[in-house]
């Protein structure tokens, strides 16, 4: 047993082994629970529905890993997504061509990571805490939205944009092969550069980090301007599902995407967690919800079973470091 | 000396522990000790950090409860579950070194509030409170402002309250734990006088301090443990330091004078006139290949802002600095690490090292483009490099991945050290980098810098204790409220004469 847990550890990584059992769980559990369950027509749900969710979470935990946090990631992809909808719109709205599409998203991509970017310069030279200074900035980016748009809907795009949102390529939903391709850079990016190296470094003792000659200034920058960056990408998808663009819409998935974290594995006060458990730790909470779902429940009942797993979670989480010897 | 230096059986022990094993987590951290205090004696517990000597204390004062078979007797009573109520209320009381204090608080508060918390009627009178604390400070013959908050006094002052509070109710044996590591020498000295005004008045004093000189001065019998074992019980005349340091750490270490004679080395590093307005003023000195300059001086003497203004974290308002002949202004430490100066920071556990983190992390932190492979840090180069500098400087771990935290202070400094010669540094400067670490692996760092001397870096070894420079730099600046006060060559003065200089 002990064996099987050593090469299970050397071969995914000892953190993986929580998501995992709670993947294998669900499976389980709502296998038996509804034939239905273990279709293809679940997964293709799932599909779909987990790549907002799942690119938030990363917009989150890249923040998370240096000590912070960034509450303003909804609000970000909202007026990225306007960015992209400005820029079709101007240019005929649904007979906008693909050149207009890319030069939005490039904007988009831009108002995310400069919205990023102040609340990085503000964090790293004042040492403001981060919950101030991103909520500061959720509040400005939902009111300056909300000024924009009256508060109302804006539709009307081309038609080659809904592909983003509902296509498939070779099988698989474009949204979820965006979700991979950025969890994978995230993952590299992790653990393989500099910056994801000092990101570790300064959430675990940031004054340490600076004597050993890390550039925490510029990390803590660049941290929050990718931040704000993957949430454009959110907004983008968001935007091509809906084929609209609301403020406010994907407000609830905030305190969700802190949660699926945490599920994952991170370290709440910052330097240690990695991106694959967070991964998995995100499909168990989306196929919870599709189950649920299926077996008629309200959809309101799936968050607060999302509740109920999280607290689940760190009590089991407590009782496996009390009773469980590290095999070392 | 104080009146009970004779330890006949003429007196009952007052307090007497006898087969006291504690065990944690499979460790046993006190193996079979017995210890005895003497009314009114002043007592020093000896050893190396882990030895056992702060679990010993948690045992006296009841916080640890010891293995079946130990026998407590206070007063030739019988003390059969020892708690920390029962302690506080047999006069048994401990000072500990962070002081346990609240700085907001007037002086009088802190040293009567263990008294007023459990009072009834609720109500603080502050009169009372005064007139305790008054009290308890006259017996020490010390008058401070009982009304001013504490976080206005110096450290000593604060310990002087410390020692107060303690005597606060009746006090019949104080444990102090390093009670002298943050105090200058006339500091030290008059905590001595005080410790003898209270032996004298009847109270045993238990003395735990890494200072030898001093617990060779005060005690009168000294308890060494090493490893959780008892090693001995012996009287203090005619014992010496390094005998004291022999039975604390189970060798014999003899010190030599290491000074060579490095004036025809080429000069690496030459600061002329820096100064920087409230901590140092007109520094001057060259440093050679292969040298290793010593810096001493007391605490606020502007040694640690010195070298943070070398190393670029601070910038100086006059004066000029070249490395090999290049001008050298840094407008922060990434440019003084990338140009060859690097820095081990005299608070290893908050700033040296980052302590939650991996062995490996830690020692890679300052280095990271030498394990770059297209872009992207090679776990392989990472691996062979970690392997090949913990190989190197003997540290002792189990996995790179283990937590830096897991390992000794002695083994943490050799991974620190490490960190910065994986940087190739050309002037390596090293603040206090014995804090911490016990006396027998000190001589390890000491043989690690040695080595790096002979191999032509060029070294500043700042420390507090004279010693520590005098055997191990080739020559010495003694700085004094920031500027240069006198140099010293270990060659032509005798510790004795340096000691003096220093301590003046």
């Amino acid at each position: 047993m002990n064996a099987l847990a050593a090469r299970f550890n050397a071969i995914f990584g000892a953190d993986m082994a929580g998501p995992f059992a709670a993947l294998a769980a669900v499976l389980i559990v709502f296998g038996l629970a509804s034939p239905q369950f273990l279709t293809g027509a679940t997964f293709g749900s799932v599909a779909f529905q987990l790549p907002e969710l799942g690119i938030l979470t990363l917009a989150m935990l890249l923040p998370i890993l240096t000590g912070g946090l960034n509450l303003a990631i909804t609000f970000t992809a909202n007026l990225a997504g306007l960015t992209l909808a400005w820029v079709l719109q101007a240019n005929g709205g649904i007979d906008a061509g693909p050149a207009a599409f890319l030069l939005g998203s490039l904007l988009a991509l831009g108002v995310g990571a400069a919205s990023g970017l102040v609340m990085g310069l503000v964090i790293a030279f004042t040492r403001a805490h981060p919950i101030l200074v991103t909520l500061s900035m959720m509040i400005f980016l939902r009111g300056l939205g909300e000024f924009l748009t009256r508060g109302s809907d804006i539709s009307g795009f081309p038609a080659f944009i809904a592909p983003i949102g509902h296509g498939s390529l070779f099988g698989i939903p474009v949204p979820l092969l965006i979700l991979i391709g950025c969890v994978l850079a995230s993952h590299v990016l992790l653990s393989r550069t500099k910056l994801g190296f000092s990101t570790y470094m300064i959430g675990s003792n940031i004054e340490s980090a600076r004597y050993s000659g890390i550039n925490t200034r510029k990390v803590l920058v660049l941290v929050y301007v990718l931040s704000g960056a993957i949430a454009a990408v959110a907004g983008i998808i968001m935007l091509a599902r809906f084929n609209s663009v609301r403020v406010g819409h994907g407000e609830s998935y905030l305190l969700i995407t802190v949660l699926a974290c945490f599920l994952g594995g991170i370290n709440p006060f910052g330097g240690f967690g990695r991106v694959l458990p967070v991964f998995v730790a995100l499909v168990v909470l989306q196929l919870l919800s599709s189950g649920l779902n299926l077996l008629g429940a309200n959809q309101h009942l799936a968050t607060a079973v999302w509740g109920i797993l999280l607290i689940v979670v760190m009590v089991l989480r407590w009782l496996s470091t009390k009773f469980l010897k590290p095999t070392k | 000396m104080s009146n009970a230096t004779e330890t006949g059986a003429a007196a009952p022990p007052l307090l007497s522990l006898r087969n006291i094993n504690m065990t944690f987590g499979g460790v046993r951290a006190l193996k079979n000790v017995s210890f005895e205090v003497m009314p009114g004696e002043v007592h020093c517990l000896a050893g190396e950090n882990g030895c056992g000597k702060s679990t010993l204390i948690k045992v006296i004062t009841g916080v640890y409860k010891p293995a079946a078979g130990a026998e407590i007797a206070f007063d030739g009573e019988t003390v059969p579950h020892m708690t920390p109520g029962i302690a506080q209320s047999l006069g048994i009381k401990v000072i500990w070194q962070d002081l346990a204090l609240f700085p907001e608080m007037t002086v009088a508060e802190n040293i009567a509030f263990q008294t007023l918390s459990g009072a009834r009627p609720r109500f603080v009178s502050y009169p009372k409170i005064r007139r305790i604390a008054e009290e308890a400070l006259a017996r020490l013959g010390v008058k401070l402002d009982v009304d001013r908050p504490l976080k206005d006094f110096a450290i000593a002052q604060r310990q002087i309250v410390a020692i107060a509070r303690a005597l606060v109710g009746e006090a019949r044996i104080v444990f102090m734990d390093e009670p002298t590591a943050s105090l200058t020498q006339a500091e030290t000295d008059h905590l001595l006088s005080i410790v003898h005004t209270l032996s004298a008045s009847g109270v045993a004093v238990v003395f735990v301090s890494h200072r030898l000189a001093e617990v060779l001065e005060i005690s009168s019998r000294l308890t060494v443990l090493r490893d959780g074992n008892l090693v001995g019980v012996y009287p203090v005349a005619g014992m010496t330091q390094s005998r004291v340091t022999e039975l604390m750490t189970g060798r014999t270490f003899d010190q030599n004078v290491r000074a060579r004679d490095v004036s025809k080395n080429p000069v690496v590093l030459s600061v002329k006139g820096l100064s920087r307005p409230g901590e140092f003023s007109d520094i001057s000195f060259e440093l050679r290949r292969g040298e290793t300059l010593g810096v001493t001086g007391l605490l606020g003497s502007g040694r640690t802002e010195l070298a943070l203004t070398l190393f670029g974290m601070r910038q100086a308002a006059s004066g000029t600095v070249t490395l090999e002949g290049v001008p050298a202004y840094f407008s922060s430490n990434r440019e003084a690490i990338a140009a060859g100066i690097a820095y081990l920071s005299e608070d290893r556990l908050a700033l040296g090292l980052n302590q939650p983190q991996s062995i490996a992390d830690n020692l890679v932190q300052a280095s990271l483009d030498s394990i770059l492979s297209g872009g992207l840090i090679s776990s392989e180069k990472k691996r062979s490099l970690v392997a090949r500098w913990i190989a190197d400087l003997g540290v002792k771990i189990g996995k790179q991945e283990d937590a830096i935290c897991t390992l000794s202070g002695g083994n943490q400094q050799r991974v620190a050290i490490a960190k910065w010669l994986a940087t190739n540094p050309k002037v390596l400067i090293l603040d206090a980098p014995t804090v911490g670490v016990d006396v027998g692996a000190r001589a390890g760092i000491f043989e690690i810098v040695a080595r790096l001397a002979e191999a032509g870096l060029a070294i500043i070894l700042i420390s507090d204790e004279v010693p520590e420079v005098y055997f191990n730099a080739d020559r010495v600046i003694h700085m004094e409220k920031g500027r240069i006060a006198g140099w010293h060559d270990p060659r032509s003065t005798t510790l004795k004469d340096m000691e003096a200089a220093v301590y003046a």
